[in-house]
């Protein structure tokens, strides 16, 4: 394919060009981040940035921190990568799905260049992905959600139709109808992961028709601005704590940390014992974490949702446990039967109970 | 059904203030003949100004004001290129709407704000307990009734002051005016700056009230919709809270049958306020515009 | 007093020193906008302009610069036309993307079916008129209904992204795509992709049909009656009717032609170095290349330089971006002021300042 031509001229007379710099991967190890947002979002992006520093933290001298932020999906993000790895870096994060195919034809342009690739489901000799269980956190929001409820209308501000929003909202369902079988929830899709005005918007709107839960998929803290101008409404943070917001209207939140995972990679690097990995984590190893349960929850709720959460992180329960039907009514899951990561990385069909369509 | 009517158009007018504002501001500068199309530009920097201003005092109508002033002052680099330098104003019009935006991410790239800063809403009486006008007219914040006075203040100004009518007349017609002797660079500079006071404000009220909170980009094209609403006014401000109303209400009531469970593909229910403001462009044959809209005045010597 | 007094004809001199000007113009200012954000501004200057055309990784920048440009300069090459006759065609991003899922609609229709002679092609034209299609609309209700086609076609954008958004979850998502938004991708179907037809230059298919528009309008706007009635209706409606243009023929001609142009560049885009029909599709090169359109004063040689050189300010300051750590947001405002330097300085192309009082008022 055309793209060997240009690794033996191109790319190949580029990294000639790179070893004749100062040694790159004999003295510091070069670590390179590539950001879809700008890194004081509040959210997806600004805990990417966190964790990044607490892994240059951990190293300290060892490694060359460079970062780039706000890249746009699509060609500008392939040239953005291809700076970063003619610049000598010895590994690249790219954080966000849409840098996938970006990610893939750079790394074939670098092979002596490790990349991670967030979310993406595209591996190589030198590309690894990897992703966090966010579902499993958004089953004790659906337990304290169902719980707090009093109106028994639960609002979901959900962004774009993909397996893992399709996951959140059903693990979110499952489990706030298991402690409460009256609830409902409604669902509005923005299309976009942050919007502030449009989340404002579909907040005001689930509020409206009387939720008084409102989770979201979304990145900004908007809902909860709305939520604490209407009052008596709850929310929960994403992916960061979002925790100024708390007591109320936020009173959980899961919050993205990447760090134990990126300190992982890097020493790999270090040690020269990388190679490409599919991973997966949760709250058991800390990718996935539980923002602290607001004093507004009654105790014995909060030590509910506690005890959920200790027995997810032991690997005792499986957040999609049988028996589970899909919505038309077929049966998925047997009693007793967890859902399989194939069937959870591809889910693209709500379960039974929820109402409405996923748009497509 | 879930949907509550009146929640649903007291959200109508929050929703469609911006729009108005923005759109009430470029009325004025296009019956003085000047067509501005860096509305979004405006806006947006006035969102960001307004944000840090009413966050920095601790005080949001601080930052109405600071928002304001910063829409005028960007509308001159405007006033300056199209009235004496003769620019083209289309050109000059989508160059400031970048320029705006540019701007306004690198002014806005280290904004904090505070949850706290919120902008109170007022409550009047008796009025505001009428059961289904109170909620849906008399309970909201000062700006949505500060925008629908100043529309009434310019049907007022353009119908019955002398300044109006030289306005009008600007528009259309400038060389007449300008043989009678009005300046008529004057009164669209002046005409300009009012637009961008206007859209400072507008912007303002997103970043400050209805989202509220401050992130590139975030005025999301309210801008070239306040340019469609005046089109759909035919120019005359009263129809414009029509246009603004109707548009906000498209996008607000497509979130509300969202969250009904409707079976209406989200997609098409998300294309609603633009396909909705095409037609209505189209039904309203638009009324003539002021007839120099556009045109370049250069006093001939 | 300074005033400004018409000159009876446009200076030439000035017609091909306002864009110098205004470059050396925007560039002095952006480095006072550099040295207010921080950065070194000789530095900063050195590395947008200079090192993608001769620095050390120039052989990389260079290819990505012509495939830059080659969308900017195929869709205001098609803008030129209308703007001269006063037909203000702002949704051209919309066109781009309706072509780009025309043709990538087409494309995947036939996969996996390998037919380069046939499936490109059918491409190209799909891409064609899908754009024509969707700027039909704005044109067709300007001569009906009497609607701005300005309005229109802008909204006609936002309908297109929607649209685009719809697509790469719905009908043209990839089937083995694990349920995430985007179709395949297009570089990999090897009948579709469209590739440089020089290895490693960035010299695709999509900068030869920049090349060839720039060409054929040169071509129609010299030589040929409809060139002559493009611009004499943007001087003079009037006497253009006298003339016998048709006004309503014009109308659809030229929104017509830059629809198109700018859906071919969209199709060049998604089979080339976009790849994906994705939401994220959309870079509007739309609305740039209004700005490079009135850069290259809407001449066919004057937009294949301006491309160029808004090109060279994307690519070098993405550069900046990266090395600098200069914020996105800066790029933008300067290519903001690129236009009005450009527009301020182009005053002198067609009037004078002279001091002294004009009339009595």
């Amino acid at each position: 394919m055309k793209r060997r031509t240009l690794l033996a001229t191109g790319a190949g007379a580029a990294l000639a060009a790179a070893m004749g710099m100062p040694a790159r991967a004999q003295d510091k190890t070069k670590v390179g981040f590539i950001y879809v947002g700008p890194i004081n979002d509040g959210g997806w992006t600004q805990h990417h940035h966190h964790s990044a520093m607490e892994m240059v933290e951990h190293f300290g001298d060892a490694v060359e921190f460079v970062y780039q932020e706000s890249v746009p999906e699509g060609p500008d993000a392939e040239r953005a990568i291809t700076q970063m790895a003619l610049g000598g870096a010895d590994i690249i994060f790219t954080t966000s799905f849409g840098f996938m195919d970006p990610t893939v034809n750079v790394a074939a342009n670098f092979p002596d260049v490790k990349f991670e690739h967030a979310t993406g489901y595209k591996q190589a000799d030198n590309v690894s992905v990897y992703s966090a269980r966010f579902y499993e956190g958004r089953a004790i929001q659906g337990t304290l959600a169902g719980r707090v409820t009093t109106t028994n209308k639960i609002g979901y501000i959900a962004s774009v139709p993909i397996p893992e929003v399709i996951r959140g909202i059903n693990s979110a369902y499952i489990h706030a109808k298991k402690v409460n079988p009256d609830v409902e929830f409604k669902i509005i899709w923005i299309f976009e992961w942050l919007n502030p005005a449009k989340e404002a918007d579909a907040a005001k709107a689930l509020i409206e028709q009387g939720c008084d839960v409102v989770l979201q998929h979304t990145d900004s803290t908007a809902p909860h601005q709305a939520a604490r101008e209407a009052g008596g409404v709850y929310t929960f943070g994403q992916a960061a704590d979002m925790a100024e917001y708390g007591p109320m209207p936020r009173i959980s939140s899961i919050i993205d940390n990447w760090a134990p995972y990126y300190i992982d990679r890097v020493q790999a690097v270090i040690d020269g014992t990388w190679s490409s990995v599919n991973t997966w984590d949760g709250i058991s190893t800390g990718m996935v974490g539980i923002g602290e349960i607001s004093d507004v929850v009654p105790a014995d709720v909060k030590a509910e949702a506690e005890a959920l959460r200790d027995a997810i992180a032991a690997g005792e329960y499986h957040p999609f446990t049988g028996p589970i039907n899909k919505q038309d009514g077929s049966p998925w899951l047997a009693e007793g039967e967890t859902a399989s990561d194939g069937d959870l990385a591809g889910m693209f069909f709500y379960v039974e109970g929820v109402e409405g369509d996923i748009p497509s | 059904m879930d949907i509550n009517p009146i929640l649903l158009l007291a959200a109508l007018m929050v929703a469609s203030t911006p729009i108005l504002l923005a759109a009430i501001g470029e009325l004025v500068v296009e019956r003085a003949g000047v067509l501005n199309l860096g509305v979004e530009g405006m806006m947006i920097v006035g969102a960001v100004c307004g944000y840090i201003a009413g966050h920095s005092s601790g005080n949001p109508y601080f930052g109405f004001v600071g928002a304001a002033c910063a829409g005028a002052v960007v509308s001159l680099v405007f006033a300056v290129l199209t009235q004496f330098l003769l620019t083209n104003q289309v050109a000059t019009g989508l160059g400031l709407t970048m320029f705006g935006l540019g701007l306004s991410s690198l002014i806005g790239q280290d904004a904090v704000g505070s949850p706290d800063l919120t902008v109170a809403k007022l409550s009047f009486p008796i009025l505001s307990d009428i059961p289904v006008l109170g909620p849906i007219l008399f309970r909201h914040d000062l700006m949505v009734y500060l925008s629908i006075a100043i529309v009434a203040g310019v049907w007022a100004f353009l119908k019955y002051s002398r300044a109006g009518l030289i306005l009008r007349a600007v528009g259309e017609n400038h060389e007449a005016a300008h043989a009678l002797g009005y300046n008529v660079r004057r009164v669209r500079v002046l005409a300009i700056v009012f637009g961008g006071a206007c859209a400072g404000l507008a912007g303002a009220y997103i970043s400050l009230v209805r989202v509220p909170q401050w992130i590139d980009g975030i005025t999301a094209g309210a801008g070239w919709i306040a340019l469609a609403i005046v089109v759909f006014a035919s120019w005359k401000p009263w129809r414009l809270i029509a246009g603004a109303y109707l548009f906000g209400g498209v996008t607000v009531l497509q979130l509300n049958l969202q969250a009904e469970g409707l079976k209406i593909p989200v997609e098409y229910l998300s294309m609603a306020p633009y396909l909705a403001t095409i037609i209505v462009l189209v039904m309203i044959r638009a009324g003539r515009a002021p007839a120099s809209l556009g045109k370049p005045f250069h006093p001939s010597s | 007093m300074l005033r400004l007094e018409k000159r009876p004809q446009p200076s030439r001199g000035w017609t091909y020193g306002a864009p110098v000007l205004a470059v050396i113009l925007t560039i002095v200012l952006g480095m006072g906008l550099f040295a207010i954000l921080g950065k070194d501004p000789l530095i900063a200057i050195k590395t947008i302009f200079w090192d993608p055309i001769f620095g050390p990784f120039a052989h990389f920048y260079r290819p990505e610069i012509v495939k830059k440009a080659a969308p900017l300069v195929l869709i205001a090459v098609g803008l030129s036309f209308g703007f001269r006759a006063g037909i203000w065609n702002i949704g051209a991003e919309g066109q781009y993307i309706i072509g780009a899922i025309c043709g990538a609609g087409v494309a995947l229709a036939f996969y996996p079916m390998e037919a380069r002679w046939v499936i490109f092609p059918l491409m190209i034209v799909a891409g064609l008129l899908g754009g024509l299609l969707w700027a039909t609309i704005p044109a067709i209700l300007r001569l009906m209904f009497k609607t701005n086609e300005i309005l229109v076609s802008l909204m006609l954008v936002y309908v297109a992204e929607v649209l685009i958004k719809a697509f790469s979850i719905g009908l043209l998502r990839n089937p083995e795509g694990f349920g995430m938004p985007g179709s395949r991708n297009l570089r990999q179907y090897p009948s579709a992709a469209n590739l440089d037809l020089i290895p490693n230059t960035g010299f695709h298919w999509g900068a030869l049909a920049a090349l060839m528009a720039v060409v054929g309008a040169y071509i129609l706007f010299t030589r040929h009656q409809f060139g002559f009635n493009v611009r004499l209706a943007g001087q003079s409606p009037r006497a253009a009717g006298f003339a016998g243009v048709n006004a309503n023929r014009l109308v659809i001609l030229c929104m017509g032609i830059s629809g198109a142009l700018a859906g071919l560049a969209g199709l060049f885009e998604v089979a080339g170095p976009s790849g994906q029909i994705l939401g994220s599709f959309p870079a509007f090169y739309g609305f740039t290349a209004i700005i490079v359109a009135f850069l290259g004063r809407l001449h066919p040689v004057g937009i294949l330089f301006a491309g160029l050189i808004m090109a060279l300010t994307y690519i070098g300051g993405q550069a900046a971006e990266a090395q600098l750590n200069l914020p996105a947001a800066a790029i933008l405002t300067f290519q903001g002021m690129l236009l009005f330097c450009l527009l301020a300085v182009d005053v002198l192309t067609n009037y004078r300042f002279k001091f002294g009082q004009g009339e009595a008022r």
